[in-house]
């Protein structure tokens, strides 16, 4: 149980010091600690991010989301092409999704360029790949469960019954 | 033209917080803890009910006492939750806020020369509203030694045998006590035993930790003829400004109360009714999300004043919690404090009446980022002084 508790605080904020979470959830620091370790080594975490707002970065950020449709044969299944597809650094999540087409890719670069010529050069001519559609991301309003907008300002009185 | 007040507006003194409001002015990098409402917002789902109502042009009066469909809602609600049953016919009223509800109730229910019980510390508005409405104020104090909670002995030593109403507020503000059903049933036994009418504020209901879930006074046998239960939108589901609260009761009490509301606010505010027929409707998962948090930020509190060296018993309701200030200050004086010094703005708990001496309430309907840094300072300022 307490597994769930403390993987609920590090997805609300991977931030949250040891000490607040103990703090927060009545567990004693240690058991904080070794309750996250064992979280990675059973490989449940795989990592921490921040949640950035590209938008308000000068440096230009460009992602995409490809959709593509592939087709099996006896050897290759779904898993061989995900495989192959995400030891790309430029693709930043890989999902089989259900519906209209098989993979849902995300891929990120510095440029249009760059990303286009990824998808071209190197996502295109796999041959179980049969078509990729990108859609290039314009403006982002909600990430990771975070809006990205300039949020709603805190009016309450400073005292209230 | 000099306006002559009336006696009974005279005889209720001004807040015993304004003061501090002004401080708090004086001051730009105030933290409150002093806040007695959610600092989230009213969850979507209801919002976008609110505004497509008024987009479909919803403006009118509803029924004085609600729009039935709202006390349908209301009625399965509380049926589900509390194991109350009321008829939306007769015995539910939907009103401006809770407050609109309690006010309604003393002046349906008290004349002049009535007394009327308070269990204090408790919420600041019951006092007064026995006092406009021409009753007698009994302070009925509990102890931090109780955890808060009403004890029969407390009712006794107070003379409240002889009184005509109680007024309970479970879960609390300020303290955050809650009574489990094991400490409502003496309770109710002296209701029962000294014919008492019990108003019960459960507008924290839902707002219950540790595995505790709210028991109304009014589901204890013999309880319902006699009881009026307050509740309301504004803490669970985050919508005090839309102001909406409800009263359930007996039939013959609830039309009583509704006689005054016709005349004195027709209805309770339609868009809120919409807003609120849409929160009881989808926004199980809201609360139950708000309640988590609240929960973690509780212990977060609590953890930090045991750190800190503050006396705090284990409040385990509603948003506050209720630390003894430590030796050589009257809470007064560790308002003002801690408020001027450090910027954190608390509440004295002698505010909320006898047996608020020494006790600060403490919100926790703030942030995380916000508690840590208000903690933190509230720790420096007894390093500093204690």
């Amino acid at each position: 149980m307490s597994e769930r508790e403390v993987l609920e605080l590090l997805r609300e904020n991977a931030r949250y010091s040891t000490a607040d979470i103990a703090r927060m959830t009545g567990l004693e620091e240690s058991e904080v600690d070794d309750t996250i370790e064992e979280l990675e080594a059973a490989g449940v975490v795989r990592g921490y991010q921040a949640v950035v707002d590209w938008d308000k970065l000068e440096d230009e950020r460009v992602r995409a989301e490809v959709e593509l449709n592939v087709t099996l044969d006896r050897e290759t299944g779904y898993d061989d092409i995900a495989e192959r597809l995400a030891r790309f650094p430029q693709v930043k999540a890989l999902r089989l999704v259900s519906g209209d087409y098989d993979f849902d890719m995300e891929v990120e670069g510095d440029s249009i360029r760059e990303v286009s010529q990824f998808i071209s050069e190197k996502v295109a001519p796999v041959p179980e790949i049969t078509q990729t559609v990108t859609h290039y991301v314009m403006t982002s309003y909600k990430e990771n469960g975070i809006e990205l907008g300039d949020g709603e300002d805190d009016e309450r009185l400073s005292f209230s019954p | 033209m000099t306006f002559e007040l009336s006696e009974r507006v005279q005889t209720v003194p001004p807040s015993g917080i304004r003061r501090f409001f002004e401080i708090a002015e004086e001051r730009d990098d105030v933290i409150s803890l002093g806040v007695g409402e959610p600092d989230f917002s009213t969850p979507w789902a209801a919002r976008d009910a609110a505004i497509t109502s008024l987009e479909q042009g919803k403006t009118s009066y509803t029924a004085n006492r609600g729009k039935r469909e709202l006390r349908e809602a209301i009625a399965d609600y509380v049926a589900d939750r509390f194991e109350l049953g009321y008829d939306p016919e007769e015995e539910i009223i939907v009103t401006a806020g809770a407050s609109e509800a309690v006010d309604l109730a003393f002046r349906a229910f008290v004349d002049p020369g009535d007394t009327v019980a308070i269990a204090q510390p408790s919420y600041i508005s019951y006092e007064p509203g026995v006092i406009f409405a021409g009753g007698e104020v009994l302070s009925v104090p509990t102890t931090e030694e109780d955890e808060f909670r009403l004890t029969v002995e407390g009712l006794e030593q107070a003379g409240a045998d002889e009184a005509d109403m109680l007024v309970l507020c479970y879960p609390n503000n300020p303290t955050g006590a809650i009574m489990t059903e094991a400490d409502l049933e003496p309770i109710a036994e002296f209701a029962r035993e000294h014919d008492l009418m019990v108003l019960s504020d459960e507008i924290y209901a839902e707002l219950t930790y540790d595995g505790n879930e709210h028991v109304s006074i009014a589901s204890l046998e013999g309880m319902r003829e006699r009881t009026i239960v307050f509740n309301g939108f504004s803490k669970a589901h985050a919508m005090t400004g839309l102001r909406l609260g409800y009263a359930l009761g007996p039939a013959k009490a609830i039309n009583a109360m509704n006689k005054i509301h016709q005349y004195t606010m027709l209805s309770a505010p339609t868009t809120a009714q919409h807003a609120a027929l849409e929160a009881l409707g989808s926004c199980e998962n809201d609360v139950r999300d708000m309640v988590n948090e609240y929960d973690r930020r509780r212990q977060f509190v609590l953890s930090r004043f045991r750190e800190i060296g503050m006396d705090v018993f284990e409040a385990k309701g509603a948003f506050y919690c209720f630390p003894e200030v430590p030796e050589g200050f009257t809470a007064e004086e560790f308002a003002e404090g801690v408020l001027r010094e450090q910027g954190v703005a608390v509440v004295p708990g002698d505010v909320f009446g006898e047996g608020g001496e020494d006790h600060l309430r403490i919100s926790y309907a703030t942030g995380l980022d916000d508690l840590r840094k208000a903690l933190a300072r509230i720790e420096a300022f007894v390093e500093e002084h204690a």
